[in-house]
Formats: C-alpha cells, sequence, structure tokens
C-alpha cells in the first residue's frame, strides 16, 4: 500500500481530476455512450486502479485523457480533465503533444502491436529523449541503456541495438515501460499491462512499476479486469459499468466490503486460491448491455439480484456513503440511510 | 468415479524440427522439443488440469492426446486403443469419442456458416444425418436458443460464441474432451457463467476433461488433479487440493505466488517467490533439471548435472514430483 509520502506539499495535492467526462462514439446504430459522466481523481503518489469488464469505458477514459479519441468518429462530447489544475481538453494539438509522453504516459496492453518493428530499440527510445528531453546522439544512448537497466533488461549495452522481435514478450513490455518513464512523466497510464503475459512475467514487471512508484514519486492509473492485481498493486478502486463509475474507494475497503451489487458479484463470481475448491462461483446473468440501447434507470438493474422500481426508472447519483467511500445503487443508499 | 482409466498417456514426446539453409541445403538442425517424454494417466469421470506458462507444451500435449500431430513417440492409449499406432482414417473414427474445446470461439467457429450448420458439422463430417431435433437439443444443453440457429458466429458475443464451440464439440456425444484454455478470452463474469456451464455438463453427461489453462485459480476450481507443466515436463502431478496447500517443486511455489489474492490484507501475509528472467528455449534446453537457472532454491550441483525424475513423494502416493530436493 501506499508507503510513499511525497513531502507535506505534495500529500494530497489532486494530480489528476477527471470531472463529468463523456466520449462518445457516432454509430450507425446511434450514439454509443463508451464514457457517460465520469469523474474520479488520482493524488500525487497514488496507485489508482479502475476495474470493469470489456466495454465498460475503462480503456476509453484513459484514451479521452491523453486525447487519443480518433474523431469521427469518437469525440469528447462534455466534461474537464485536470491534469495539476489545467484542464487538458482545452489545449491546442500542440501543448497537448507536449504532454503526451512527456508528463503523462501510456503503457498499452500489447507490446509487440505498441512498439515499431522495423526500428531498433535504441532508435525508438532516442527518439523520445532527443524530442522531449534535448539531449545529444551520444546522451540518447547513455539515457537508453540506464532505462533498459533500470527496467531490468539484461546486457543492456548490447540489447539496445537489437529490434523488438529479438525479445519475449515480458521483455518487450518493459521496453514499453522503459519508454514510458524515459521522459520522467509525473503520471503514468497503465492499460491492461500484463494482460497477454504469463503469470510469474506479470508479477516481475508489476513488482516493477510498483518500485518505480516508490521510489521516484509518479503516480499511476492501472485499469485492469484483473481483482487479484488490484488487490496487491492498488490504493484506491474505481469499478466501472457501462461508461458510469458505480463505486469507488480503498482496496481494503471494496474486499471488506463491496457496496455496489455490481462489484460484491465481480468478486464472488472469480474463482480464488484462498477460498475452499469446491466453493461454487456467483454466476451474474446475463451480459453487459449494448452501449448503445442503454437500458433505462440503472443500467446494471437488469442483471441486479437486489433491483426495486426507482432502479429500472433513475440513472442513481454516486453518493459518499462513508469516508472514502462513494458508491451509485439506489438499494445501497437506502441502507446507509 | 468410476475406477477406471479412460486415458493413458506413458513417455510421450512431440518433437518439432527446425531447419535452417535453403533449397538443397535445406537440414534439420535441431529439435525443438514441445513435449518431452511425459506420463499421467485421467480416470473415467475426472477432469485433469494442465497449468504452465506459454511454451510449456500444454497444447501440445492437448493436441497429442487427440493425436492430432503424427509422429508423437510413447503410447497414448484411449480406452485401451494406442492411438498414435493408427493410420489417420482409424484416428478419425477413434476421434469421435474425443472433442476439443478452443481458446478463441471466434477464431475456430467459420464466418460464413450459420451456426446451426456449425453445430451440425461433426455429424456430417462422420457421414450421419444431421437431425433437427438434435441440433436444437444441443442448443439447449449450453443455454442458447435453438431459434438463433439460422445466426452467424459474428452476431453473438465472446461467451456465446464459446458456448456454440462447446454445443460443436458435444455434438457426437463424446466421452472424453480437451479443453484448450475455454475461458481465458472471456470477461470475468463470462467465465463464470462458461466454468459453469462445463461442470453442469460434466455431471450430466459423465464427461472427462483434460483442462489446458494458465489461470491457476480456475484450474484449480475445475480440476480433480493438476499437472504443472515446465519446458516440455511434468515437474508436479497431484489432487488439486494437495498441489494448492502443499506445493512442493520451487516452479509451482513460485507459479501459485505470482497470483495474486483478491484480498490485500490476506495477500500481503503470503509468501512470496519471484522468478528472474524468462522461460529458456525448448531448443537449447539447460543441463540437468531444466528449471535450475530460475530456480529459486538451486540447492546443489546436482541440479545442473542430472534431470530429476519426476517420482511419488513416498511410494504409493499420488502426489509425484519431479525435483531433487522437493
Amino acid at each position: 500500500m501506499a508507503e510513499f509520502s511525497a513531502g507535506e506539499e505534495g500529500k494530497n495535492r489532486k494530480i489528476l481530476e477527471i470531472k463529468n467526462l463523456r466520449t462518445h462514439f457516432h454509430t450507425k446504430a446511434g450514439p454509443l455512450k463508451a464514457v457517460d459522466g465520469l469523474s474520479y481523481h488520482v493524488y500525487k503518489g497514488e496507485s489508482v486502479g479502475v476495474v470493469g469488464e470489456s466495454g465498460c469505458g475503462k480503456s476509453i477514459s484513459a484514451m479521452s485523457v491523453l486525447r487519443l479519441i480518433p474523431n469521427p468518429p469518437g469525440e469528447i462530447v462534455s466534461g474537464e480533465i485536470l491534469f495539476n489544475g489545467q484542464d487538458l481538453l482545452k489545449l491546442t494539438e500542440q501543448e497537448m503533444r507536449e504532454i503526451r509522453g512527456n508528463r503523462i504516459a501510456m503503457i498499452f496492453q500489447e507490446p509487440s502491436a505498441s512498439l515499431n518493428p522495423v526500428l531498433t530499440v535504441r532508435r525508438q527510445l532516442s527518439e523520445t529523449l532527443e524530442l522531449h528531453r534535448g539531449l545529444d546522439k551520444k546522451q540518447s544512448l547513455e539515457e537508453s541503456i540506464r532505462l533498459l537497466k533500470q527496467v531490468g533488461i539484461p546486457d543492456a549495452e548490447r540489447r539496445v541495438h537489437d529490434y523488438p522481435f529479438q525479445f519475449s514478450g515480458g521483455m518487450q513490455q518493459r521496453i514499453m515501460i522503459a519508454m514510458g518513464l524515459s521522459c520522467k512523466p509525473e503520471l503514468l497510464i497503465a492499460d491492461e499491462p500484463t494482460t497477454s503475459l504469463d503469470v510469474t512475467i506479470q508479477a516481475q514487471l508489476m513488482e516493477l512499476i510498483d518500485d518505480l512508484r516508490r521510489t521516484s514519486g509518479i503516480s499511476v492509473i492501472i485499469i485492469t479486469h484483473n481483482l487479484g492485481l488490484v488487490a496487491r498493486y492498488v490504493d484506491r478502486v474505481n469499478v466501472m459499468y457501462t461508461g458510469r463509475l458505480v463505486e469507488s474507494c480503498s482496496t481494503q475497503q471494496l474486499f471488506d466490503g463491496p457496496a455496489h451489487p455490481y462489484t460484491s458479484a465481480l468478486l464472488a463470481s472469480v474463482p480464488r486460491l484462498d477460498s475452499p475448491r469446491k466453493k461454487s462461483m456467483r454466476v451474474i446473468k446475463g451480459l453487459p448491455p449494448d452501449l448503445t440501447r442503454l437500458p433505462s434507470g440503472c443500467s446494471f438493474h437488469p442483471r441486479c439480484e437486489s433491483a426495486m422500481d426507482i432502479c429500472r426508472k433513475e440513472i442513481p447519483p454516486l453518493e459518499h456513503i462513508a469516508g472514502d467511500h462513494y458508491c451509485a445503487c439506489f438499494f445501497d443508499h437506502g441502507k446507509y440511510l | 468415479m468410476e475406477n477406471e482409466r479412460i486415458l493413458d498417456v506413458e513417455n510421450m514426446s512431440k518433437f518439432f524440427p527446425i531447419a535452417s539453409g535453403g533449397g538443397a541445403f535445406r537440414r534439420k538442425t535441431a529439435d525443438l522439443r514441445a513435449v518431452d517424454g511425459i506420463s499421467f494417466h485421467i480416470m473415467k469421470g475426472e477432469t485433469l488440469g494442465i497449468v504452465g506458462e506459454s511454451g510449456c507444451g500444454k497444447t501440445t500435449t492437448g493436441r497429442c492426446v487427440l493425436r492430432l500431430y503424427d509422429n508423437i513417440k510413447g503410447t497414448v492409449s484411449f480406452e485401451g486403443t494406442d492411438l498414435t499406432k493408427l493410420g489417420a482414417e482409424q484416428a478419425r473414427r477413434a476421434r469421435r469419442e474425443m472433442q476439443m474445446i478452443f481458446q478463441d470461439p471466434m477464431a475456430s467457429l467459420d464466418p460464413r456458416m450459420t451456426v446451426g450448420k456449425i453445430i451440425g458439422e461433426p455429424f456430417r463430417a462422420h457421414g450421419e444425418p444431421e437431425r433437427k431435433d438434435e441440433i436444437a437439443e444441443l442448443f439447449r444443453m449450453v443455454e442458447l436458443d435453438p431459434n438463433m440457429a439460422g445466426r452467424y458466429p459474428h452476431e453473438f458475443s465472446g461467451g456465446q460464441r464459446q458456448r456454440i464451440g462447446i454445443a460443436r464439440a458435444l455434438a457426437l456425444r463424446p466421452k472424453f474432451i480437451v479443453c484448450d484454455e475455454p475461458v481465458s478470452a472471456l470477461d470475468v463474469s463470462v467465465q463464470a457463467q462458461i466454468i459453469a456451464l462445463l461442470e453442469g455438463l460434466r455431471e450430466e453427461l459423465g464427461l472427462t476433461y483434460l483442462f489446458i489453462a494458465h489461470d491457476l485459480s480456475v484450474v484449480r476450481h475445475i480440476s480433480d488433479r493438476v499437472a504443472v507443466m515446465y519446458l516440455g515436463k511434468i515437474v508436479e502431478i497431484t489432487r488439486s487440493d494437495e498441489l494448492y496447500s502443499n506445493p512442493l517443486h520451487p516452479y509451482t511455489l513460485a507459479l501459485l505466488s505470482a497470483v495474486p489474492i483478491p484480498n490485500p490484507r490476506l495477500d500481503r501475509q503470503r509468501r512470496r517467490v519471484m522468478l528472474s528472467g524468462d522461460v529458456p528455449s525448448p531448443v537449447n534446453l539447460p543441463r540437468g533439471c531444466r528449471f535450475n537457472p530460475r530456480c529459486p532454491k538451486r540447492a546443489s550441483g546436482l541440479c545442473s548435472e542430472v534431470e530429476p525424475e519426476l517420482k511419488p513423494l513416498s511410494p504409493g502416493s499420488d502426489h509425484w514430483v519431479a525435483c531433487h530436493h522437493a
């Protein structure tokens, strides 16, 4: 958990604050509301998880932060994305380029798809170093080697001249992390960084990201569907469903007593190493809805076991329930009244 | 569980030749030892899980068991018949009883066929008439609406496609199914649905599964016994409860500790074993124990000299492990 203290001035300073973000895609079937009224924040030095199933908008919200949404068909319809107090949505494309990769870096799921196959690792690393940090050729080579060593690539002096295909998947993801860190960003967004990797490699990489956060005070957003990773590496969790936040709380709160029926169903539907083997998993009925045809009211109500009349009519707002715990559910609001 | 072995695999190996050079100079230069002399059995009605990281040979094992490859060394006996000795046509007939469910349902369903046709294909492949009522029954078994038979795979979600793949595998009423990462591509909530379906079908139809997956929690949940593979070898095999409560091979230990438990307090108390480096290439295997370059224990010189044998902990024990220091 958060052992890092960013000094008194840094503590509790919001490095990122997303307010009421709406990112829609225009499709033949009408507007697809990938992200629809999302708000959350990240403190300095904190590690925040964004959890949900495919199509819940977790990746789109991260790409919206970097303004990487292809337009058309996508569009950030409204909202604010405050990075150190500055609204990223108001910046020009030129100003945004200064932020991307430089102050906010992103690591994607598929490292082999994000690395250029025809350029050596050195070329790809030094490109950002020369562009953003103004290093010359010699300096950028030295810095590239230092970065590769930092992310644990053995024999970095020689390997820096290799092409991506000469590295294994885990090593490629290390290179992605090295690239992400090359400009000393304040915020690192990792979008399913270890989904395509084996468990032992996943553990190595998550430890690496966590170490970097503790030692350099960088803030991290981890986007994942893996609740185990959340338990181990995240301070605070945001659970998304159909483009909205359904629950936001500290990691311990999430696992001790989730408030939203979706969160508790999600937790109960994974087989776990720590529960009796034959314990049956709870199955969530049905599928996440089609985003162009969302059900009325709370979008989870057709799958919810506690759905009431009001759930079919009104969308529950995200409300404060205790401490740092927020939940968007009428059933739960009632419980805490 | 009946006391009868449905599948008996003895010293099975599958090597893939690596060739280099071109034209007349093309020569076999090495072997990729995907599966390197493994033995195991599966009892009737039992589920055996195979876990391991990519490249450990778990998928090749599943395919060898169905004899989807030629040139398999060793024996693979299914209900007493050695599949490796059969000709192609005999093997095809023997495979009626054995089916496979694949990881990626989109890649394993023909996009130009309606799902009704897809599910009926096994009948055609084995020269049997397609019976409408039987196909409708298969839809029902996987909890799909038979009225959707006229639709195409792309009209279904990932979980529904996996159900279609399962219905196709069930068409000829097999006794044994190899499930190769059947839930890895699915979302958490859908994954639980498919696991519950596979468990239900096992009870209802008395099926035997070979369940291959990299997710240790899923394998533990569904399997009676579990084999851990590393670089083409089984390093540990035992009952599911025993493997997870008393792992003896250092690789099993590392694999288990790499999986975070969804409970922060418990997770922090667990012993963590970190492995360094990647899995070595199955073309240039390390000398001695295959795991020794990454092993956190590496207790003696023996490890880098002699390959440990898979043997029972004590005579008669069902816990087998291949480590000099277990």
